[in-house]
C-alpha cells in the first residue's frame, strides 16, 4: 500500500518571487495584446483565479494608472461532471460593468484538462457577448482534453498525470505563495 | 359423528385433564383411556371455550376482493374462533331479514365458524329510519345484535327508539360511539399533540365519551341493553364503570389494537395504522387494560376490518379505516394481559368467549344445531373449544394470512401465545396451527 | 443533505445556510438577461399538483426551467384521483415515464412522505395538507436573513390560523433551528391541538393577545409573519366574524404603527387584504411580501440544484 504523501512533500517549482514575476510579465503581455487597458475585464475563476485576477489588475493599474474592471466567475453549474459528484455550493459571480463588447481575460491558477475553461466559456456566453476572450494562467501543466490553449502562461510545467500541482496563495491559503508538484513517482 | 380425545390440556390454564368428545358434545373429563377416532396431544397447551368475536367485518356481499365469508371464516378459525358476528356495513347493508339470512347461510356453507349476522339499526346505516329489526330477529338468522357500526347512531331520538324496540326480542344495540359533530368528515386520527404536529384532522376522546354517556342514560331510561363497541378512551371507561355501578345494562368491548398500539405509530403517516376509533395515547391504553382486567370492559372484540391494498394506498386522510385482527387477537391478549400477569386464562376465556357469547345470545343452542358458544368446559357442553400454546413466541408475517387483505398492523411484531387447534362442535377446523380444510 | 425535502426536519441549520448561499447566487441569475443555468440539463422534473396552486407551481416551474431542467406540470386534481385511483398508482404511473425529481403538492398531510416511500427519485414537498411547506419556510427565512442579518436571537411573531397552516408548521421549525425566538399568536380555536406540549418541546411560545405581543410582552418583535385566514373557517365556528378577527388578530394600520421601524412584514400569500392584513401594512415600505415571491424562485432553484444536480438514482421505466 503506498504511503500517503504529506502536503508539504514534493518540490517547489515556483516560490513567491517567481509567482510575482510571472504575474508582472503576464500583466504586461495583457496590456500589450490589448493595446492598453481600455475595455479590459479580468475575470478570476474560483477559487484561486479570483485573487490572481485582482493582483493582475493591481499591476496593470500601477503601470497604466487607469482602473481595470475585475470580477469573478463561478462555473460550478456549468461543469460537465456535476452528476458524478455531490453538489457544491456555487461561489459568487460578479461582473462589474458587464462583459458586452469587452475584452475579457479569464484568469485561473492551473490549466490542465481544459474542462474548467470550457465551462467558463459557456458561463460567459450566458452573461453577455465579449468582443474577445483570452486566457491567463499561472501554470500550464499540459494534458489537455479539449482544444483549449492559454494566451498568457506564467510557467509551462511538464508533469505526469499521476502528479499533483498544488498552488498556494496568500489570500486563499495563508502563508507565502508557492507552486509545488507532489506525488508521481510511486 | 366421530369422537375426539384431547390429552392432557390445562383447562382454562389450570390442572391438566383429558377431554373426550363424542358427537360434538363433551362426554368425559378427567383421565380418559377410551379410544377415540382422533387423539390430540395437548401436553402444555391451554384449553379454552371456543372464542367468540363480537365485531368482525367480512365484506361479503359487496367487497369480495377484500374478504369473503369463507376467507374471513378461515382467518377466524385460525385465530381460535368458533363464532363471529359479521357487521352490517356491507353492500348492500344487512338491514333486512333476507340480507341477514344470506350472510348466515354463507357462514353455514363455509362451516368453519358460526357466522352470526349483525343487523343494521337504521336503514342503509343512514341513521334516520329504523331498519326492520323485528323481521331480522324473526328470520332464520335470529339476529340479536344490531349496529350501524362504521357510523354512530347519532340522533338521540332514533337511538332511544331502537333501544326500546329491541327489548321485545332481547336484542342489544352495539353502538359505534362517535359524535359526528365532534369528529368532522375528514377526521382521521386521535386529536392530540401528534395530530397538531402532523397537521392531521383528528377527533378527541370526548367525541366518543359524550355518546357513551348519552347512551348509558338512554339505556337506563329505556331499561334496555346497550353495548359499547370498541371503547378507546379512559373517559369512556369511567362512564361505563359508573353506569355499571348504577346497575345500568351496559356492556363494552375493546379491540386488541387499542390494548397495545398507540397514536405515535401515525408519525410516519402509514395508513395501516388508520383505524376507527383511532389509536389513542398511552394513558388511554393503560386505562383500557385496567378496565378489561377488572371486568368494566366485558369483552375483547377484533373489529377485523380487511381492506384491499389499493384502498389503503391513498393519502392518509383518504385511506380506508381499519385493520386485520382475527388471527392475532389471542396472541395480543395473551401478550398484553396474560404475559403481564393482569389476567389469567380464565379471564381470557371470559373476555374472549363467555362474555361475548352471552352478550350476543350465542350461548344457547340454535335451531339448526349451531350455537352453544362460550359455555363452561363441562360434560354435556357443546365441544366448541380452542387449544392455545401459551408459550409459543411468533413473529407476525402479514403474507401468511388466510384473509384476502394485508392491512395488518401486527406485521413484524413478536407475540407470545398462539392458537394451536380449534374445534367447532367437536370437529377440528384448525390443528397444529393450520387449517384442517 | 438528505435525498428528499419533505419537511424542515430533513435539514440541519447548516443545510439551510448552504441552501441560502446558493439561493443568493441564483438571485443574481434572476437579474441577468440570460436567466439560465445548465445545472439540470437533461433532467426531468415533474410538478405533480393534486391541489391548485398557481404561485407555488409557477415558482417551481420557473426555478426548474432556469436550471435547464425539463419541467412538466401535471395537475392530478380532478383526474385520476377522483376516478378512485390510489395515490400510489398515480405516482408510480407518473414516475414510470422516467423522472429525476418529483415536486408534490397535495391537500392531504403526509402525502409527500408517503410518496417518498414508493418511488426512488428525490421528492420535494410543495405543501402537504396542513402539515408542511418547507420551501416556503426556506424562502421566508432567506428573506428575513437578507433583511435582518443573522436570525440568532431575533424575535418573529407568527400570527393567524395556525392550526390549518402548513406554512406555520414549517416556519416554526426553520426559525427555531436558525436560532430565532418565535411567538405564535392565534385565538385558542386556531391553535394546533396539543400546542402547549409541542411548543414546550420545540422551543417556541404561544399567545392569544396580539397587542401584548407587539407591545413586547415576549420581547421586542423584530418581524411579523401574517398567515392567511380562510373565510370558510367562520362556518366551522372557529371565530364569529371577519370583523372580530381583524380587530383581534389583523395587522391593522394601528398595529402597523406600533411595529419597530423597518421590522419586516411577511405574508405567504394570497392575502386577504382587510382581513388578516390591512392594505397599509401590505404595501408598507417594511413589507417584504414581494421579496418573498422573488426569493421563492431563487430558493427553489437552490433546492432543486442541491437535490437533483448531483448523483441521483433516477426512476427507469
Amino acid at each position: 500500500m503506498p504511503t500517503q504523501i504529506p502536503v508539504e512533500d514534493g518540490r517547489v517549482v515556483l516560490d513567491a518571487e517567481d509567482v510575482s514575476r510571472a504575474l508582472t510579465r503576464i500583466s504586461h503581455e495583457i496590456l500589450e495584446r490589448n493595446k492598453g487597458a481600455d475595455d479590459l475585464v479580468l475575470l478570476g475563476l474560483h477559487t484561486r483565479g479570483v485573487p490572481l485576477a485582482q493582483r493582475l489588475a493591481a499591476k496593470i493599474e500601477a503601470v497604466e494608472g487607469a482602473t481595470v474592471a475585475v470580477g469573478s466567475l463561478d462555473v460550478t453549474m456549468y461543469r460537465d461532471d456535476l452528476k458524478s459528484q455531490p453538489t457544491r455550493t456555487p461561489h459568487r459571480t460578479s461582473v462589474p460593468g458587464g462583459i458586452d463588447g469587452k475584452a475579457v481575460v479569464l484568469v485561473d491558477d492551473v490549466l490542465y484538462s481544459g474542462r474548467t475553461i470550457r465551462a467558463a466559456l459557456d458561463a460567459l456566453s450566458d452573461l453577455g457577448r465579449p468582443s474577445v476572450v483570452r486566457l491567463a494562467v499561472l501554470v500550464d501543466r499540459g494534458h489537455r482534453e479539449l482544444p483549449i490553449r492559454a494566451d498568457h502562461v506564467g510557467k509551462n510545467l511538464p508533469t505526469a498525470r499521476t502528479e499533483k500541482v498544488r498552488v498556494r496563495l496568500e489570500e486563499t491559503d495563508g502563508g507565502a505563495d508557492e507552486v509545488r508538484i507532489t506525488g508521481g513517482a510511486q | 359423528m366421530t369422537s375426539l380425545l384431547i390429552k392432557g390440556a390445562r383447562i382454562l390454564g389450570g390442572a391438566a385433564a383429558d377431554v373426550y368428545v363424542d358427537g360434538g358434545t363433551i362426554t368425559e373429563i378427567g383421565s380418559v383411556d377410551t379410544k377415540a377416532d382422533r387423539t390430540v396431544d395437548a401436553e402444555g397447551l391451554v384449553l379454552l371455550p371456543g372464542l367468540v368475536d363480537l365485531h368482525t367485518h367480512l365484506r361479503e356481499p359487496g367487497r369480495e376482493d377484500a374478504e369473503t365469508v369463507l376467507t374471513g371464516s378461515r382467518a377466524a378459525a385460525l385465530g381460535g374462533y368458533t363464532a363471529v358476528l359479521a357487521m352490517a356495513n356491507t353492500s348492500p347493508v344487512t338491514d333486512t331479514a333476507e340480507a341477514a339470512e344470506r350472510v348466515h347461510d354463507l357462514g353455514r356453507a363455509a362451516g368453519l365458524v358460526d357466522v352470526q349476522p349483525v343487523g343494521a339499526v337504521t336503514k342503509g346505516l343512514a341513521g334516520e329510519e329504523l331498519a326492520e329489526l323485528g323481521l331480522m330477529a324473526r328470520s332464520r338468522a335470529k339476529v340479536r345484535v344490531f349496529s350501524d357500526d362504521g357510523r354512530c347512531v347519532a340522533d338521540a331520538r332514533v337511538m332511544r327508539r331502537a333501544l326500546e324496540y329491541v327489548k321485545a326480542f332481547g336484542g342489544v344495540i352495539s353502538q359505534h360511539s362517535q359524535d359526528p359533530a365532534l369528529a368532522g368528515p375528514t377526521a382521521c386520527c386521535h386529536e392530540g399533540e401528534l395530530s397538531g404536529r402532523l397537521g392531521l384532522p383528528g377527533w378527541p376522546g370526548v367525541a366518543e365519551e359524550v355518546i357513551v354517556a348519552r347512551d348509558v342514560m338512554l339505556a337506563r331510561h329505556t331499561g334496555s341493553r346497550v353495548h359499547v363497541a370498541h371503547v378507546s378512551t379512559a373517559g369512556s371507561v369511567e362512564v361505563i364503570r359508573w353506569a355499571k355501578a348504577q346497575g345500568i345494562a351496559v356492556t363494552a368491548e375493546v379491540t386488541p389494537h387499542h390494548l397495545l398500539l398507540t397514536t405515535d405509530l401515525l408519525a410516519g403517516y402509514d395508513p395501516t395504522f388508520k383505524v376507527n376509533p383511532p389509536l389513542r395515547p398511552d394513558e388511554d391504553v393503560e386505562a383500557l387494560r385496567e378496565a378489561l382486567a377488572d371486568g368494566t370492559i366485558d369483552a375483547v372484540a377484533t373489529d377485523h376490518a380487511p381492506h384491499a391494498r389499493h384502498d389503503k394506498e391513498h393519502a392518509f386522510v383518504d385511506a380506508a379505516f381499519g385493520m386485520l385482527g382475527l388471527e392475532t387477537a389471542l396472541g395480543v391478549v395473551s401478550t398484553v394481559m396474560v404475559g403481564s400477569g393482569r389476567m389469567d386464562w380464565a379471564g381470557v376465556a371470559r373476555a374472549m368467549s363467555t362474555a361475548p357469547a352471552r352478550i350476543a345470545g350465542l350461548d344457547g343452542a340454535a335451531p339448526d344445531g349451531a350455537g352453544g358458544h362460550g359455555r363452561q368446559i363441562a360434560v354435556g357442553a357443546p365441544a366448541n373449544l380452542t387449544l392455545v400454546d401459551p408459550s409459543a413466541t411468533w413473529v407476525v408475517d402479514r403474507a401468511e394470512s388466510a384473509s384476502l387483505s394485508r392491512n395488518n398492523p401486527w406485521h413484524d411484531r413478536k407475540l407470545t401465545g398462539r392458537v394451536h387447534a380449534t374445534f367447532l362442535r367437536g370437529v377440528p377446523t384448525v390443528l397444529e396451527g393450520a387449517l384442517v380444510r | 443533505m438528505r435525498k428528499h425535502l419533505l419537511s424542515i426536519d430533513d435539514l440541519s441549520a447548516d443545510d439551510m445556510q448552504t441552501i441560502f448561499e446558493t439561493a443568493a447566487e441564483m438571485h443574481d441569475v434572476q437579474r441577468r438577461d440570460v436567466k439560465k443555468l445548465p445545472a439540470l440539463r437533461g433532467r426531468t422534473v415533474i410538478n405533480l399538483f393534486f391541489e391548485d396552486s398557481t404561485r407555488t407551481r409557477s415558482s417551481f416551474e420557473i426555478a426548474g426551467k432556469w436550471l435547464s431542467a425539463d419541467v412538466i406540470n401535471l395537475s392530478a386534481k380532478g383526474s385520476s384521483a377522483s376516478k378512485g385511483e390510489s395515490l400510489r398508482d398515480t405516482v408510480l404511473t407518473v414516475t414510470a415515464m422516467g423522472v429525476d425529481g418529483l415536486v408534490i403538492r397535495h391537500s392531504a398531510s403526509g402525502a409527500a412522505q408517503q410518496v417518498s416511500e414508493w418511488v426512488s427519485c428525490p421528492i420535494i414537498n410543495a405543501g402537504d395538507g396542513t402539515h408542511e411547506h418547507p420551501t416556503q419556510a426556506l424562502l421566508d427565512a432567506y428573506t428575513l436573513q437578507r433583511t435582518l442579518g443573522s436570525l440568532e436571537g431575533r424575535h418573529v411573531a407568527i400570527v393567524g390560523d395556525l392550526t390549518h397552516s402548513r406554512v406555520f408548521r414549517s416556519n416554526v421549525k426553520s426559525l427555531v433551528k436558525l436560532g430565532a425566538q418565535v411567538t405564535a399568536v392565534a385565538p385558542p380555536t386556531l391553535m394546533p391541538s396539543g400546542v402547549a406540549t409541542w411548543s414546550k418541546e420545540a422551543g417556541f411560545t404561544t399567545a392569544y393577545d396580539l397587542d401584548e405581543v407587539l407591545a413586547g410582552a415576549h420581547g421586542s418583535v423584530d418581524a411579523v409573519m401574517m398567515l392567511r385566514v380562510q373565510r370558510e373557517r367562520m362556518s366551522g365556528a372557529y371565530f364569529p366574524s371577519a370583523r372580530e378577527y381583524t380587530v383581534g388578530y389583523g395587522l391593522t394600520r394601528e398595529r402597523l404603527g406600533t411595529l419597530r421601524e423597518g421590522a419586516p412584514i411577511l405574508h405567504p400569500g394570497p392575502m386577504n387584504r382587510g382581513l388578516e392584513i390591512a392594505a397599509d401594512a401590505a404595501d408598507a415600505a417594511q413589507s417584504v411580501i414581494l421579496d418573498q415571491v422573488s426569493a421563492g424562485v431563487a430558493v427553489r432553484m437552490s433546492v432543486l440544484y442541491h437535490l437533483l444536480a448531483g448523483p441521483t438514482e433516477g426512476v427507469t421505466p
